[in-house]
């Protein structure tokens, strides 16, 4: 891949000066030249990188960057806390009228992903806060768009309020929120059609729609893959409508995400959701600190620890890791291990978050087929093992071996590839703890990673 | 003759209209690089250094990319002191030049539909317009005097399949469709059992958008391509990979992988009259050797255009054209 991390872009051109005993101004221009390209690279606005570059050239120049023994990573922590102070220190909480209903309007292009992110946000909206939203589909536009959120309310099973595609979108919120006020929903999420920002005449049906409504929030709904023309967009619906809020869809792909800090650094709203993945609790609230190392290449180890927190029970894990200290670790952990890593995602998903992983550079990670099927296949394995084989991988001698190939259906290699590896782990850990002594722990060791 | 005049000619072979549309459409990405060029050779007197900087973040403002960026200035600069132009005006025209030779190449940009039955598969990440463009292309193939079947491929998105649906019948085509969360490949195969048996010329299959570092999602097109393949050899003639072109860096990475995954034989670049950053088509040109096949130009029904190069150029730098033009005539009055 043609991307690489600011971390190791930094790294290579520090490389060049070493050797040199001290570094100069030209150096630090040469690595604000990495910043900046870096950046660019991730679709990060220009003039939002220009005077970005500049903002942090100077705090570079005044701080100790260049008497500093690892220059370049003064540099990278300098850049990542300048960019998350950019898109806004802490997470920014939605705005819920004290008066029911909250109205909230979703406006952006076409394919941002407005439709399935109203579903979303409904649904999120009735978990986490307890709400009882009502969806209203008015995009009279687009073939079948009015179907669309019907069946995400069918899914969800939340009330969908639509007039066809023959009413007018002012009529329809009109009609939604009388609808709304009878029926107690104290939610009404507005799902508008897609537009072009230069198109005047949609734009002005947004603007009437706007004064129907009255919103409480307008969010600005922006696919995360998005280019240089990110500022363009959100400047003109920003203009036009006075956007509240940022939701920023399709970050479970692997775009870099520069857009979020060019539409923050224009509109000044705050990015206040993150739409994951493709089912309907897939979306987040925004935190800019991991954004900023999404941006910068560097993983996000945050979401996987947190990820990870979520999903282990903590005495536990404390029992893992003394089994692992003293390698008593069986067959048993290690299944356990595998079922608890299943639950936090899909493995790829949990892959990319870790840095240097996603671009298959880490050792041992390169070209590993992230394949969930081989995890299942390990499990048929391990529960083809009698108890005892379990607990006491030693006894297992080729007869054995053979049983539990015929018993899980895998060839006898696999068997013995699996069995070599766990040894292998067992010994590392051995070796680890031994080093580790009592300083360092962290509950948890993910075995394949 | 001069490259503007040569240029300008080939382009009368082609009707008013494609002109007008490419020129339409082409409107803000015109006004976004072309003047902020413009722009740039009025400003500077001289040709240094600090010129080519300024066209390079000129470039990557319209989305050309980095990469791509670094080759045109190098190739430029290298142009310009061949020719030992000092005058930054001449620049922009060498520049002209050099942005129509990275897009003038000949390269097939026409479809291969040449056969008995001929499939096209479409592909591409969520929300850049697969399901929009099937339905002009199947309207544009119709009124060229073809029979058109549509498979309702998408069975993931809720609604994807009655939005195809309403497609086929603005055009009167047949779409294949099976219920929601159906296998698509199972809906694939049902669809080119109907067009044999039905005997259409084309059929194009939609598929659900996905992101291309999905392995599942993208193991799920390799085997409805697998079950095309099966049944028809040498099918799918076309896989076309729809790309968004208000999209970034990021729309480099989807080319290659679905590239990978399902062999893609050219690019359907929509929502173009959307952005001022239309420099994306030189990006994919110069990084991966794939043409663009279309162009969608605006939301009409007839906004979806063969690409064509010239007209690009021309789209993109028509004033540099007329001012040339008017300065060679008065040249040769006098």
């Amino acid at each position: 891949m043609a991307f690489e991390g600011l971390s190791e872009r930094l790294q290579a051109s520090l490389a060049k000066m070493r050797g040199k005993g001290k570094i100069s101004e030209a150096d630090v221009k040469e690595m604000m030249r990495e910043v900046r390209l870096a950046l660019l690279e991730a679709d990060v606005n220009f003039k939002v990188v220009k005077q970005f570059v500049n903002d942090v050239k100077e705090r570079a120049v005044g701080q100790d960057v260049m008497t500093s023994l690892t220059p370049g990573q003064q540099v990278v922590k300098i850049v990542h806390d300048e960019l998350t102070n950019l898109m806004g220190a802490e997470v920014s909480p939605l705005t819920l009228s004290n008066r029911p209903p909250t109205v909230i309007m979703m406006t952006g292009l076409q394919g941002a992903g407005k439709t399935t992110t109203t579903g979303k946000l409904a649904n999120h909206l009735r978990k986490k806060h307890n709400r009882s939203p009502l969806l209203v589909a008015a995009d009279i536009y687009r073939p079948a768009a009015i179907k669309q959120l019907e069946t995400l309310g069918k899914q969800l099973e939340l009330p969908v309020f639509s007039m066809g595609d023959q009413v007018s979108p002012q009529e329809i919120v009109t009609g939604a929120l009388d609808y709304a006020k009878e029926h107690h929903h104290d939610i009404v999420l507005i799902d508008t059609a897609g537009r072009l920002h230069v198109d005047e005449e949609l734009m002005q049906e947004l603007v009437d729609v706007k004064e129907i409504a009255k919103p409480h929030e307008i969010f600005l709904v922006v696919d995360s893959m998005t280019g240089q023309d990110a500022v363009n967009v959100a400047e003109s619906f920003n203009e036009k409508l006075g956007v509240t809020g940022v939701v920023l869809t399709k970050l479970d792909g692997d775009t870099r995400g520069g857009a979020a800090l060019s539409i923050k650094a224009v509109t000044g709203a705050p990015i206040k959701f993150v739409g994951l993945g493709e089912k309907l609790d897939a979306i987040e609230p925004f935190y800019p600190e991991r954004m900023a190392s999404r941006i910068l290449g560097m993983g996000d180890m945050l979401t996987l620890i947190e990820k990870a927190e979520s999903q282990m029970d903590a005495t536990r894990a404390k029992e893992l890791e003394s089994k692992m200290r003293d390698a008593s670790f069986t067959f048993d952990d290690f299944i356990e291990q595998l079922q608890q890593v299943k639950q936090m995602g899909p493995l790829d998903e949990l892959l990319g978050m870790i840095p240097g992983a996603g671009k298959g550079k880490m050792k041992g990670l390169k070209n590993a087929q992230i394949d969930e099927k081989q995890l299942v296949y390990v499990e048929a394995i391990i529960q083809s093992m009698t108890k005892r084989e379990r607990t006491e991988p030693e006894i297992l001698n080729a007869s054995r071996r053979k049983r539990i190939a015929r018993g899980s259906g895998r060839s006898i290699q696999e068997v013995n590839r699996l069995i070599k590896q766990f040894e292998d782990m067992r010994k590392m850990m051995k070796q680890f703890s031994g080093q580790m002594g009592k300083g360092k722990k962290k509950g948890f060791g993910l075995p394949f990673f | 003759m001069s490259f503007f005049k040569k240029l300008k000619d080939r382009l009368t072979t082609s009707t008013q209209e494609v002109t007008t549309k490419f020129t339409q459409g082409l409107t803000k990405t015109r006004d976004g690089l072309a003047s902020a060029v413009n722009d740039l050779v009025y400003r500077f007197r001289e040709v240094d250094e600090d010129f080519f900087e300024e066209l390079e973040e000129v470039l990557i403002q319209a989305d050309v990319g980095v990469t791509t960026t670094m080759d045109l200035v190098e190739e430029l600069k290298t142009e310009v002191k061949r020719r030992n132009v000092k005058d930054p005006k001449e620049v922009r025209d060498v520049l002209v030049e050099v942005v129509a030779k990275m897009l003038v190449e000949e390269e097939e940009t026409a479809l291969d539909l040449d056969h008995e039955l001929n499939v096209i598969l479409f592909v591409g990440v969520n929300g850049v317009g697969k399901t929009t463009t099937i339905g002009k292309l199947a309207n544009r193939l119709k009124q060229e005097g073809k029979s058109v079947m549509l498979a309702a491929g998408d069975t993931f998105r809720a609604g994807a399949i009655d939005q195809l649906q309403v497609w086929g019948e603005r055009s009167g085509v047949p779409v294949i469709r099976q219920g929601e969360g159906s296998d698509p490949a199972a809906v694939v195969y049902d669809a080119v059992q109907a067009a044999k048996a039905r005997k259409v010329d084309v059929l194009i299959c939609d598929t659900a958008g996905r992101l291309q570092n999905k392995v599942n999602l993208m193991n799920e097109l390799e085997k409805v391509k697998r079950v095309i393949e099966r049944e028809i050899p040498g099918a799918p003639h076309e896989v076309l990979l729809a790309l968004d072109a208000t999209t970034g860096q990021n729309a480099m990475v989807q080319a290659k992988a679905f590239k990978q995954a399902t062999n893609v034989s050219g690019i359907v670049l929509t929502k173009l009259d959307g952005t001022a950053k239309g420099g994306i088509v030189l990006a994919i040109k110069n990084e991966l050797n794939l043409p663009v096949k279309f162009v969608g130009l605006g939301e009409k029904i007839d906004d979806l255009q063969p690409f064509d190069a010239e007209q690009f150029v021309y789209g993109l730098f028509g004033d540099v054209f007329e001012e040339k033009e008017n300065v060679e005539t008065e040249e040769s009055a006098e």
